[in-house]
């Protein structure tokens, strides 16, 4: 499901909204929640999970292809921890989840 | 940053009612968390992916006792932030998703 799936779901089960209204409101939850993370605030969505920035110091990495040492800078990092609720319905559901063993990756 | 605050962030910058923001963040997330029940993944441009993960069972160790104990398979919910969130979270002025991964 994308946003634009969300949107639509969103709209299909609340048909005294319309269906701009559901879009901006989708928008409005993700920037407002993206401007908290970006003010280093906490996001805790009782039932879902939180969200926290934690920052990540520099170190020195290499550059796996050339073996080249590379300065890797400090950064600040999004985590996501699931909340209880969240975790048992994934995990005691039946659907066809994407395998550990086949992970998605961009190739490079 | 909690579901109230973004209902008061949606009363104020969209205009709708408490109660009909309270409604419908309810429901945003509401459907996210059963579509990741049913296995599917919820990619949200410009945030993140969240994704449902099979793990194998596998053996494990009790980190206090040292003994030895079997993890059985189960499904984890994972959230890979995306790049353009990454970047604002070090202060980019234009996060797009372009920019590349080395920048400073």
């Amino acid at each position: 499901m994308t946003k634009s799936g969300l949107i639509e779901e969103v709209a299909r089960r609340t048909p005294h909204i319309s269906k701009k209204d559901t879009e901006v409101v989708v928008n409005t939850i993700f920037d407002s929640m993206i401007e908290a993370l970006r003010q280093g605030e906490r996001i805790e969505i009782r039932g879902f999970g939180s969200f926290q920035v934690k920052l990540r110091e520099a170190r020195e990495g290499r550059n796996p292809k050339t073996g080249e040492p590379v300065h890797i800078s400090a950064k600040r990092t999004p985590f996501f921890k699931v909340g209880k609720e969240l975790k048992e319905m994934v995990d005691s559901s039946e659907g066809t989840a994407s395998s550990s063993d086949a992970p998605e990756k961009a190739s490079a | 940053m909690t579901k109230a605050e973004i209902v008061e962030q949606i009363y104020e910058r969209v205009g709708f009612s408490k109660k009909e923001a309270a409604e419908l963040v309810e429901k945003v997330f509401e459907i996210i968390k059963q579509t990741l029940a049913e296995g599917e993944k919820v990619k949200i441009s410009g945030f993140g992916n969240f994704v449902v993960r099979e793990k194998n069972a596998r053996k494990g160790r009790n980190p206090q006792t040292g003994e030895e104990i079997l993890l059985e398979a189960r499904r984890v919910l994972t959230f890979k932030p995306s790049l353009v969130l990454k970047n604002i979270l070090n202060g980019a002025e234009h996060p797009g998703a372009e920019s590349g991964r080395s920048a400073p």
